[in-house]
């Protein structure tokens, strides 16, 4: 009798399968962006703004046409005969391409250089004279509502002021009640600061058009190529199906890669007018100050707590800062993201919320930075509000999380926002967590230490977040509904391409997705070629970003790997000369049910399938699935930290941190670590270091990576990963998504425990990132520190 | 990130740099670590016309006691020497306790002592260093006219050096110590390879529990690495107690010149200086003479 396929060795679900996208990486065989030439190709630079607020009173090109070398000087009148000089917004706002009236903020794009090669394209944009006229700056949304602000976008018909939306969800009477009857009110007021996702590689693009056959291809750094090629298509008017998008190899996405440059529709605009490949590599600086940021919001929020502990309403507002454009990456349908996602995991009753943008003298975005939209900041905010009404009530840290969180009997529940959590053990997670880091012996620790003059805090936090849109129900983009898609070719041997819409940027997609298809079909994982990120050779989907591949191309995956399989059963009942209900399936094979001897393996299956099918069936092992979710996955986790505080010199160091992640089923066990260690980094570093701030003038403090401050590996602490599975009752294969929920969580856990440190002093908030001297001004002056722009820069 | 068009000069001995560095004037740099100056370069913040690049001329890579006690560093002796020399380990631990606080391994494998305080960065560690110790550059002409420089008339302003056109920095050199030399250096930093908010240096020479000369030198806190005279002069002649510790630390406290900015207040950087020149001075290697 055969013998069963070991799942795990053939790298099904559950193998700690090594990337198989790591060996061309680590031998520098990959192939990004810059790593392509073709042929005739020329370089193009940007010019861009020093000022972030201000008139062009003229731009001369003059010099610039004349170095050798240089093929074309763009700017935004030449743009405008194209109708290119401003282009839409997800967010159904407008974004200029290349300045014509005025600058907005500072690094805006005013000009490119086309020519041979970027030294001379950079000194073309050394060579562009441009004459200014200076005008007040906004850097924060309360200066955007002053009295006499300047209008930001006077060149939108109807602007009067500087809000670019207004967004409210929830109960507000039924919340209104809910506090009426509160013992306690609890309040807090935060900033979760602008920062910027910074992928080591910055964006770029090469265009090359083919004048004679009119095909546009575009080579470009994008985390959705598919949703790409229909806004090219939509916003330089040209049909989509000449048009092909190619995402090669990509340094890191993290949201930054979601959005559409200006960088891409000028190397697009010179490619057509020049009928020459262009190619455009943003530098580090233009990535920091002009791409999309992430966050940058100031939260009021409410709770309404009775005094046993439980939560009886929320209640919050959001103001935010969108830059000096509406240009947010999220469904459409909602205008600060997923944001009422916070609060979901802990069962209150009653919930409204409200939240208002603002135009501001700053870099447009709010892509959704390792997070599903906006959810890092609801769930910052959520733990802030939390630790602040325990201590408030007096009560117990843990003990308060679980009075309040949803219990295991109460899934699927409905959150006061009208979300839907499939399913959980919140609780578990939060024990899980408590006793790994000892809990109890740490308060006792941190006693002993504090009476030595000692300070060690503990810091809690806890995260959910909906994961894969979406539902097509709810969730589109610009109309475009939100599903995902897998294709799938079985070839005569048995081997097997899978093509999938979604685009790794070094999540492991190559890895992960053919054990989904090992899983299904029992076909080795080293057999399956996965392929990504090229429209003409992939089905349509929407992209890598909100941790959504694998709820939704993920879940494709299976569904096509089913639809395979089905039609392998009827290979195989012809091949066994059984009826097809005669046939049973185990991993890899089918055998006749009661003769577990007589079968015949998937691969015998796909060689019939060319060679020897029954009469009447169409030939051929292929075929596709589109995926439409019932519902979002929701991955829940507890994340604890503990630190010691230097008294003196603010300074804090990382003791122990402790992560407890439920994102149910695991596909590849070390890539859902990998992941959960790498958004745990980026949790500490928001905590600690990474921001991006403005002078008065409106001066991007950040600008490059000596101002904008990653962690290294030397200051990253080590980090204790424990885990509980709870399966997605709605996911084929029970996975819910784990790409970003330590980035999400986390940086409440860093906060929190500092905050704990000091929790003799009565200080409520220190904004992040809790940089030495704010922790030191904290204690000195037994205050809260703000840390909103403009940042404080004058001597004396 | 692309320079302006420069000429390139890699001259095989001092004298073929004199030449290049003559033909271009004030419109030539020297090249030695280069990771200062090819970042300036590639930002254009910097558009030199010739890049004279020394590393190829025999005979600057050394470090070396002289006879005389003295210590001399030439001008490609590289962070990552120093960093794990045990001359410096043994007689210079204000140096020994810099090396490894600059910037990351991959820079100090390539960045020079001296290039750093040719560069006269505010925020350059070395420069302090050097001031703690009395140390100075030794810089030469096409001639072959030597002279030493103090540290302290060397670095005139923020990127500033009092070096002549047409002469090399060849050399640092730390005087004989008077006494036993104890000290450290203490950066606050807000990550690894990050310039310092706070950096103080400190190197006593000792007889027995007796200061004969202190050197205090404060980074990041002015428009230049700051020497703390009456810091160091209230220490001469004294031994370290809780007063005379406290008494320089206020002192040094009050010869810093900071600013505010992103790495904190006027406020705060005077605390530091004054946290960590008390901290360095009680610490352990301070009073292990
Ligand atoms: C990421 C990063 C982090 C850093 N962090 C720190 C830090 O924490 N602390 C710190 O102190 N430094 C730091 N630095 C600077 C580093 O130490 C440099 O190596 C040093 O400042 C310059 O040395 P260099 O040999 O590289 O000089 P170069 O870059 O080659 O030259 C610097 C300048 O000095 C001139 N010059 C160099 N040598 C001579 C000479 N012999 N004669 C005359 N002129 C000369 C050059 O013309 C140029 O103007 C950092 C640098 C980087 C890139």
């Amino acid at each position: 009798m055969a013998q069963a396929l070991d799942e795990i060795k053939i790298g099904g679900l559950g193998a700690s399968r090594k990337r198989v996208e790591d060996d061309r990486f680590l031998v520098g065989k990959g192939n990004y962006i810059d790593d392509f030439k073709l042929p005739g190709m020329l370089h193009m630079e940007i010019l861009r703004s020093p000022l972030a607020h201000a008139r062009i009173k003229s731009i001369d090109t003059s010099k610039a046409w004349q170095i050798p070398g240089v093929h074309m000087v763009l700017t935004g009148d030449m743009a405008a005969q194209h109708n290119l000089a401003w282009m839409p917004t997800i967010s159904y706002d407008t974004q200029p391409v290349l300045a014509t009236d005025k600058v907005r903020f500072q690094g805006q794009e005013i000009a490119c250089v086309v020519a041979d090669d970027p030294y001379i394209a950079k000194d073309g944009c050394e060579a562009i004279v441009v004459e200014y006229e200076p005008l007040p700056v906004i850097v924060n949304p309360y200066q955007a509502v002053a009295e006499g602000a300047p209008i930001i976008r006077d060149d939108k018909e109807g602007q009067t002021d500087n809000i670019c939306y207004r967004w409210e969800v929830g109960d507000r009477e039924g919340t209104e009640r809910a506090f009426a009857q509160a013992d306690l009110v609890s309040k807090i007021e935060l900033h979760y600061p602008r920062s910027h996702p910074s992928p080591i590689e910055c964006c770029g693009s090469i265009a090359d058009y083919n004048a004679a056959t009119t095909k546009l291809t575009v080579y470009m750094t994008t985390q959705a190529p598919h949703i790409i090629r229909a806004a090219v298509a939509i916003v330089a008017e040209l049909p989509e199906h000449m048009i092909r998008v190619i995402s090669p190899d990509i340094g890191g996405g993290f949201g930054n890669k979601v959005p559409v440059y200006p960088g891409y529709v000028c190397s697009i605009l010179c490619s057509i007018l020049l009928a020459r490949p262009v190619k455009w590599i943003e530098d580090k600086t233009g990535n920091l100050i002009s791409t999309h940021y992430a966050r940058d919001i100031y939260y009021k929020g409410e709770l309404a707590l009775r005094k046993d502990g439980k939560i009886l309403g929320v209640r919050f507002h959001c103001d935010t800062d969108n830059g000096m454009s509406f240009s947010d990456a999220q469904p459409t349908k909602f205008k600060i993201g997923l944001i009422h996602s916070a609060f979901a995991a802990y069962g209150i009753p009653f919930g409204y919320m409200t939240a208002q943008g603002h135009y501001t003298n700053k870099a447009p975005g709010g892509v959704a930075y390792r997070c599903s939209f906006r959810v890092t900041e609801a769930m910052f905010f959520q733990e802030r509000q939390i630790h602040a009404a325990a201590d408030d009530l007096g009560m117990d840290q843990a003990e308060f999380r679980r009075v309040n969180l949803v219990k295991d009997d109460q899934f699927p529940f409905r959150t006061p926002y009208g979300f839907l959590l499939d399913s959980g053990q919140y609780e578990k997670c939060l024990d899980v967590a408590l006793n790994a880091i000892g809990y109890k012996e740490f308060l006792r620790e941190k006693e002993e230490a504090r009476a030595q003059g000692r300070r060690l805090g503990i810091g809690i936090s806890t995260m959910t977040e909906p994961l894969g849109a979406g539902n097509s129900r709810e969730y589109d983009i610009l109309g475009i509904k939100m599903f995902d898609s897998a294709e799938l070719r079985v070839h005569p041997s048995g081997k097997a391409i899978l093509k999938i819409g979604s685009k790794t940027q070094g999540q492991g997609h190559e890895t992960t997705f053919a054990q989904i298809v090992t899983h299904e079909l029992g076909i080795p994982a080293a057999d399956i070629l996965v392929q990504h990120g090229d429209t003409d050779n992939t089905p349509f989907g929407m992209g890598t970003y909100a941790s959504r591949s694998t709820p939704t191309a993920g879940a494709a995956t299976s569904m096509v790997a089913r639809k395979i399989r089905a039609k392998a059963r009827k290979l195989a009942a012809h091949l066994l000369e059984v009826s097809d209900e005669d046939v049973e399936w185990e991993l890899g094979r089918f055998y006749v049910r009661g003769a577990p001897n007589r079968g015949v393996t998937i691969q015998e299956c796909a060689m019939a399938a060319y060679g020897n099918m029954p009469d009447g069936m169409e030939p051929g092992l292929e075929n596709n699935a589109y995926y439409d979710p019932p519902n979002m996955t929701w991955p829940f986790a507890a994340y604890i930290v503990t630190v010691e505080v230097d008294p003196e010199t603010g300074v804090w160091d990382v003791l122990r941190m402790v992560a407890v992640d439920d994102c149910g089923v695991r596909i590849n066990p070390m890539i859902v670590e990998g992941q959960i260690m790498g958004g745990m980094a980026e949790a500490f570093a928001m905590a600690n270091m990474q921001f991006i701030t403005y002078d008065a003038e409106g001066n991007c403090v950040g600008s490059n990576y000596m101002d904008y401050l990653l962690p290294t590996a030397w200051e990253t602490p080590g980090f204790e990963l424990h885990e509980v599975v709870t399966p997605s009752p709605h996911h084929p294969i029970g996975a819910k998504g784990i790409g970003e929920c330590a980035c999400v969580g986390g940086p409440a856990a860093f906060v929190n425990a500092v905050h704990n440190a000091l929790d003799d002093l009565r200080i409520r908030n220190i904004d992040m990132p809790l940089l030495p001297h704010r922790v030191w001004e904290a204690m000195k002056y037994k205050r809260d520190v703000s840390g909103m722009p403009p940042l404080k820069t004058e001597a004396g | 990130m692309y320079p302006s068009r420069f000429h390139y000069e890699a001259p095989s001995t001092l004298d073929e740099a004199f030449e290049a560095i003559e033909a271009y004037g004030d419109e030539a740099k020297i090249l030695a670590g280069g990771m200062s100056l090819i970042p300036l370069i590639k930002l254009r913040f910097a558009a030199p016309a010739c890049i004279v690049d020394i590393n190829n001329i025999p005979g600057l890579d050394y470090l070396e006691e002289e006879s005389d006690g003295s210590l001399r560093i030439g001008a490609l002796c590289r962070h990552r020497t120093l960093e794990r020399s045990s001359l410096l380990r043994n007689n210079y631990p204000v140096m020994f306790a810099t090396a490894p606080l600059i910037a990351d391994p991959m820079v100090r494998n390539r960045g020079t002592l001296v290039g750093s305080i040719c560069h006269a960065d505010p925020q350059g560690d070395w420069a302090s260093v050097m001031l703690s110790l009395g140390g100075e550059i030794i810089a030469r002409n096409a001639e072959g006219r030597e002279r030493s420089i103090p540290v302290s008339q060397f670095v005139v302003g923020p990127f500033q050096n009092s070096l002549q056109t047409g002469e090399i920095a060849v050399a640092a050199k730390v005087p004989p110590a008077r006494g036993t030399r104890t000290g450290t250096y203490l950066k606050l930093e807000r990550r690894v390879g990050d310039f310092a908010t706070v950096g103080v240096a400190i190197n006593l020479e000792m007889s027995g529990g007796t200061i004969n000369r202190a050197g205090i030198a404060l980074t990041g806190v002015g428009g230049n690495n700051i020497q703390c005279t009456s810091a160091e002069q209230s220490l001469a002649g004294k031994s370290l107690n809780a007063s005379t510790i406290d008494q320089a630390a206020r002192l040094a406290a009050d010869a810093a010149q900071p600013k505010n900015d992103v790495r904190g207040s006027i406020e705060y950087k005077r605390h530091i200086v004054y946290t960590f020149v008390q901290r360095g001075l009680s610490s352990r290697e301070a009073r292990a003479a």
